[in-house]
């Protein structure tokens, strides 16, 4: 048996209509504004801009013999670049107690043989290892490694647990301590969470050819760190390292480093 | 074998009260220190680039230890058939339950993040030991409500055995998981070594069944409820066992990292060198800690006195924290060895990497957020002998086995334990 059919529900429909203009409304100019970020060349193909694949890896190899003492512009550099020369001290706060607990990317350390005394400079960050620890043990999945080699933080799953700080062999890594007041929009960062180096992520992946600290150590005339592809035997940095005797820092974990040291 | 009887707490409702307040308040100054540490950032803390996990770390381990350890009263009852052991079990379950929950908030508290702890539920890296410690931990929860319902129910008897196994196994695997959150971690020389796992299982035993002791002692003592001196003696003798395997096992674990050359220097820093940290290790962990309640324990008269029962168990208890203390803190602040045959004369920054240690002072509201864990875990175990049926009426010895003349133990009265 047929019922006859209803009357249609005008009310109803003028709400639907409402609610999709409201809608279109509210999310079509995040699109056009989402759209108008991206970079020109944002194709497929284009340099830097693509998906993230493992044809590449980066690396650093660090030449100690050119590493010169007193020196910090890579560092310097690197607190430019990342936002890091924006921290400020926490009202109240010894300057004892900042420098222990202030983000560090690079620092510059400097060593002594204990059997012959010769000593050595050179910077220290994050190793990019092909097996991280710190990825490993990090509850949340937030630390990670991308497929060209870099080691990231996730910030938006980072709950701060600070695990993998106990897990990495350098002690690369930092943890945000204070409230952040300043920082650039293309390294966020924020308190609570953990960072290190990213080997300039951002450029990465608008395809610039090297990193702050290599191109400061350049432009202060040691060409200390070579910054490259370590999977391009035609690369600076592959060129470099068939030529130089060089190794990585605690090898004994066989974590397969993307930064190599010669002359340690 | 005699039936046993279960009531709740019919302690004063003043005295109750107070002790609820006592603790509330404690709770309350734990609850304003992570909320200091979570508005303002961690740089309130002793915590540091190199010193990650400080105080509340140490408190937060401890009470899973403990909670882990809390649960073998109950075992013993139902797993190994002791009967003896079983009125005891249903408070075994309660305290375990309570200072878990009081570690872990200590633990989320502490997060750099503690608002994103909905991501921590819902992303998880199964290589992480730290993701398998939050399914151990809520598993270990759910199973030991199960437990107490089968200990409780008439419904639930069947299960009390199987429950009661797998309970069992799971607080081992709990505290295994524990330990190697630590053992795994290779990149430490202090830690680098799987024999934490079992250290851990062990150290939960000493710890968990002092603060069960002195617990069940109280709470007996308070509401005027007998506990027998055959079984008194056979908790505290049990105690000295494991204390004693803690002290084998820390040597073992010294020596262990001795037979490798390249840690002569951390343990001779940990145990001669490292100031404050070979004090609490010396002083803390073995002498208050182990040999002064083994003494105790197993000295003819003193070890018969119910006041020195409780002065050993609270010994035990001071040398479980002095003892997490050396093998956490201690063990950040030694420096990483990243260029072995090289000193550090400079690292730019002040450091772990430095020729010298790490620097670590704990600040109060660390402290306070510590023993803000510790109180939760009191309230929840005081408001659950209050309101439900966990404490037996009577601990006595049966009356043939009880033992008579001088070897007795020297009983509390009833206006002792009440002013004590």
């Amino acid at each position: 048996m047929k019922h006859p059919p209803e009357g249609i529900d005008q009310g109803r429909r003028a709400l639907l209509g409402v609610a999709v203009g409201v809608t279109t409304a509210v999310v079509a100019p995040g699109l056009v504004l989402h759209a108008a970020a991206l970079p020109s060349g944002a194709s497929a193909g284009a340099q830097g801009t693509g998906p993230v694949t493992d044809s590449v890896r980066w690396g650093l190899l660090i030449d100690t013999s050119k590493c010169v003492e007193g020196c910090r512009a890579c560092v310097d550099a690197c607190d430019r670049e990342n936002g890091l020369d924006l921290q400020t001290r926490p009202a109240g706060q010894s300057a004892r107690a900042w420098a222990d607990q202030k983000a560090v990317w690079v620092r510059k350390v400097k060593l002594a043989d204990d059997l012959t005394g010769r000593v050595t400079n050179l910077p220290l960050m994050c190793q990019h290892c092909e097996h991280p620890p710190c990825v490993d043990v990090c509850p949340t999945g937030a630390s990670f490694k991308r497929a060209d080699g870099i080691v990231l933080v996730d910030r938006h799953t980072c709950i701060g647990c600070r695990y993998c700080m106990m897990a990495c062999p350098y002690q690369a890594r930092s943890f945000i301590h204070e409230v952040m007041h300043d920082q650039l929009s293309r390294v966020p960062r924020g308190k609570g969470c953990v960072e290190s180096c990213n080997l300039c992520v951002s450029r990465r992946d608008h395809g610039a050819p090297s990193t702050a600290c290599a191109d400061a150590c350049a432009e202060a005339g040691h060409h200390a760190i070579v910054f490259g592809d370590l999977k391009d035997p035609q690369s600076a940095i592959s060129q470099a390292l068939k030529g130089l005797p060089n190794r990585q820092l605690r090898e004994d974990l066989a974590l397969n480093t993307g930064v190599r040291y010669a002359g340690v | 074998m005699k039936r046993i009887v279960y009531r709740e707490w019919r302690i004063p409702a003043a005295r109750y009260w107070g002790i609820l307040g006592i603790l509330a308040a404690v709770v309350g100054l734990g609850g304003l220190a992570a909320l200091y540490l979570e508005h303002g950032g961690h740089w309130v803390t002793g915590m540091s680039n190199s010193v990650v996990w400080g105080v509340p770390h140490v408190f937060a381990v401890f009470l899973i230890l403990a909670a882990s350890g809390a649960i073998n009263v109950a075992s013993i009852g139902t797993v190994f058939n002791k009967d003896a052991y079983l009125p005891m079990g249903r408070l075994s379950g309660l305290l375990a339950v309570a200072l878990l929950i009081g570690g872990l908030l200590i633990l989320v508290l502490d997060l750099g993040r503690p608002d994103r702890l909905l991501v921590a539920m819902t992303h998880y890296n199964f290589r992480s030991i730290f993701a398998w410690n939050i399914y151990l931990y809520t598993g270990f929860i759910v199973l030991v409500i199960a437990y107490l319902w089968s200990m409780a129910d008439r419904m639930g008897a069947p299960f009390k055995h199987p429950v009661g196994v797998l309970a069992f196994v799971w607080r081992l695997l709990l505290t295994t998981a524990t330990g190697s959150i630590f053992g795994f971690l290779v990149a430490r020389q202090a830690f680098d070594t799987a024999f934490l796992a079992p250290m851990f299982v062990i150290m939960s035993f000493a710890y968990g069944l002092a603060i069960f002791l002195l617990v069940l002692m109280f709470s007996c003592a308070q509401d005027a409820r007998p506990i027998g001196d055959l079984l008194l003696q056979r908790l505290k003798n049990l105690l000295g066992v494991f204390v004693a395997a803690v002290l084998y096992f820390t040597l073992v674990y010294y020596l262990t990292k001795l037979y490798g050359a390249k840690n002569y220097d951390l343990v001779g820093w940990v145990l001669l060198r490292g100031g404050i940290y070979s004090f609490t290790a010396w002083v803390g962990w073995v002498l208050l800690g182990t040999l002064v309640p083994l003494g105790i324990i197993w000295h003819p008269v003193l070890g018969r006195d119910r006041r020195w029962i409780v002065a050993a168990c609270a010994l035990v208890i001071l040398g479980g924290f002095a003892a997490l203390y050396v093998i956490l803190i201690g063990s950040q602040v030694y420096p990483l060895q990243i260029f072995p045959g090289h000193t550090v004369v400079a690292s730019g920054v002040v450091d772990g990497l430095r020729a010298g240690v790490a620097r670590y002072h704990p600040s109060f509201p660390e402290v306070l957020l510590g023993l803000g864990g510790v109180a939760v875990a009191l309230v929840i175990t005081a408001v659950g002998v209050r309101v439900l049926q966990f404490l037996p009426e009577s601990l006595a010895d049966p009356e043939e086995s009880a033992p008579v003349g001088p070897g007795a133990l020297k009983r509390f009265s009833i206006d002792e334990a009440a002013a004590g």
